[in-house]
């Protein structure tokens, strides 16, 4: 296969747009044949996941383009990075790892993105609009652009989002193209009371099973019978881009690309129906469990980052109680968010509380818990997925108000009647 | 004498070694530790199994999209696989090799293979592949 490359795609592979563009472009234009592309496209905005400190590798590879004098072509947000930039002194995070995390930042700042530090991009001013073409990396907000608000992104991985960016082009392929959004597999809600429908745990554990399902095929699902909030959705895409490599779904009446069932498959038919039913739900909440007994040392939200409807909603649950001295309770967020939030007036009811907050970075992306802490519990299902093997803890799935009920008491407690059917 | 399968090359290279198979798809991000090569997704059958040095076949990439970084690091620190077969063409292990190719001059090679090539691997196979994608199985 052979791409088609314009003159100016061209002039960046050859340098006359410097080094880095010229590093950048020779990456693109290598995955795009990978790809299959037979032709470059422009995006108009870009979000870059290659921010997360890793090591080593990840940190020469930001500051080579840097120091090779790269900017960005496209207004360009910046996930989470693996450091908490004036809070980090507070946690377990080693001195070390600091200062290379803060170069990583400081380097991908210096191309000229927006410091943004949050893996919710959608929730800041520039939220990509119906139809626009942006390359995204971090899963939660792949699956978010594209399904919640219509705009097309692949899934891009680490370090091509950036290359992405630094031309302004990406491979004319994937979910760029109409046509290959379709939906694949439907899925049909069986008798799931509106009761556990309107509940926020609700939503991680749909997700989760979906993903697993669905894998890299795009599901379609029916059935919804209450109109789920934003954060509810995001809840949904980010456990399904956990459990599986969802980076698009549709559903049936709700979604911008799936008015109706015609639309959402653009024609044909499902390859597959999978009933949904309570039973199987409820398997998928055990499996998001991995402790085992009541034991618990701390409750984490905010994985996608936490936004004001949920700090508004913490806020009213843990309004004149208190944490139990054993376990800590953490919310992270956007500094952007925690802003807002302390205007909207929500941060004093979680300060009261006993909870802390933690901005630019999540549990996941930097080492900030102490070794004492074992056993966590979260109403998040990504952070439920991915903390048993990148944290080496034990973790219980439940919903925000069992959460704070379990942080009061000092133990896991769960509310089954929902779950009960 | 071995049995031959043929492989499409994702980012071609000459590789051989023990196969460690699953159908299983895997993140490297909460799933690979690069410091040693071990498989940590505690959800995933290879759990626990050392890839490094390794021939990793698994269908293709779940979850996030850190996985990329996490294979560069695995390459730069001499823990990754010594090479990996995808049933498809696997963009985050593809771009992983590729920028390792751009920053250190040694990309691992990746290929891909039909489902059905794919389901008559075992672990413990001695797999050793061309340049061309030819893939010997012992």
């Amino acid at each position: 296969m052979t791409i088609f490359l314009t003159d100016s795609d061209l002039a960046r592979l050859h340098g006359d747009y410097g080094s880095a563009a010229q590093m950048a472009m020779s990456i693109l234009v290598q995955m795009a044949e990978i790809f299959g592309a037979t032709e470059l496209m422009d995006i108009t905005g870009a979000h870059i996941d290659s921010t997360i400190y890793i090591g080593e590798a990840g940190l020469e590879f930001a500051e080579r383009l840097a120091s090779l004098g790269a900017r960005v072509a496209v207004p360009t947000t910046l996930n989470v990075s693996g450091l908490d930039e004036h809070h980090w002194q507070e946690w377990a995070v080693p001195a070390e790892w600091a200062r290379n995390a803060h170069r990583q930042m400081l380097a991908y700042q210096s191309m000229g993105c927006i410091p943004t530090w949050t893996c919710a991009p959608y929730q800041t001013d520039w939220r990509p609009k119906f139809g626009q073409q942006i390359a995204w990396g971090e899963s939660n907000a792949i699956v978010y652009a594209n399904s919640v608000l219509g705009a097309r992104t692949e899934r891009y991985p680490d370090l091509l989002d950036i290359c992405c960016a630094i031309i302004g082009r990406v491979p004319a392929v994937g979910l760029h193209l109409t046509e290959n959004r379709a939906g694949d597999l439907l899925f049909v809600l069986q008798d799931i009371s509106p009761s556990l429908q309107s509940n926020e745990s609700f939503y991680p554990v749909l997700g989760f099973l979906i993903g697993k399902i669905a894998q890299d095929r795009i599901p379609v699902i029916t059935g919804l019978l209450v109109k789920p909030s934003e954060d509810q959705l995001k809840a949904l895409g980010a456990a399904a881009a956990s459990s599986g490599t969802v980076a698009l779904f549709h559903i049936i009446g709700e979604t911008p690309e799936a008015p109706t069932s015609e639309a959402a498959f653009q024609g044909r038919q499902p390859s597959r129906v999978v009933p949904v039913t309570l039973e199987m739900l409820r398997t998928a909440r055990q499996e998001l469990t991995t402790a085992h007994g009541d034991q618990l040392d701390m409750v984490v939200l905010g994985s996608p980052h936490f936004s004001l409807a949920e700090f508004k909603e913490l806020a009213h649950l843990v309004a004149g109680k208190r944490r139990h001295p054993s376990v800590q309770f953490l919310v992270t967020s956007s500094r952007a968010m925690i802003y807002l939030a302390e205007q909207a007036g929500y941060l004093g009811a979680l300060r009261d509380f006993g909870g802390q907050v933690t901005v630019d970075t999540c549990i996941l992306a930097t080492p900030m818990l102490p070794s004492g802490i074992h056993t966590l519990m979260t109403n998040s299902g990504k952070y439920a997925y991915y903390a048993p093997g990148l944290l080496n803890t034990i973790v219980t799935y439940g919903s925000l108000a069992d959460c704070v009920e379990s942080a009061v008491v000092g133990r896991v407690v769960r509310d089954e009647t929902l779950w009960a059917g | 004498m071995g049995r031959i399968i043929h492989g499409k090359p994702v980012v071609p290279g000459e590789a051989q070694g023990k196969a460690l198979v699953s159908s299983e798809p895997i993140s490297f991000w909460g799933g690979y530790d690069y410091h040693t090569g071990e498989i940590i997704d505690r959800r995933h059958p290879l759990s626990g199994q050392v890839a490094k040095g390794c021939i990793l076949a698994v269908p293709f990439t779940r979850g996030s999209s850190t996985t990329t970084a996490v294979l560069l690091e695995a390459i730069r620190a001499g823990t990754a696989p010594a090479a990996i077969l995808t049933t498809g063409v696997d963009s985050f292990f593809a771009l992983a090799s590729v920028v390792a190719r751009e920053m250190y001059e040694k990309p691992i090679p990746i290929f891909a293979i039909t489902p059905q090539d794919f389901s008559t691997l075992q672990s413990g196979d001695h797999i050793t592949i061309t340049e061309a994608g030819r893939i010997t199985i012992f």
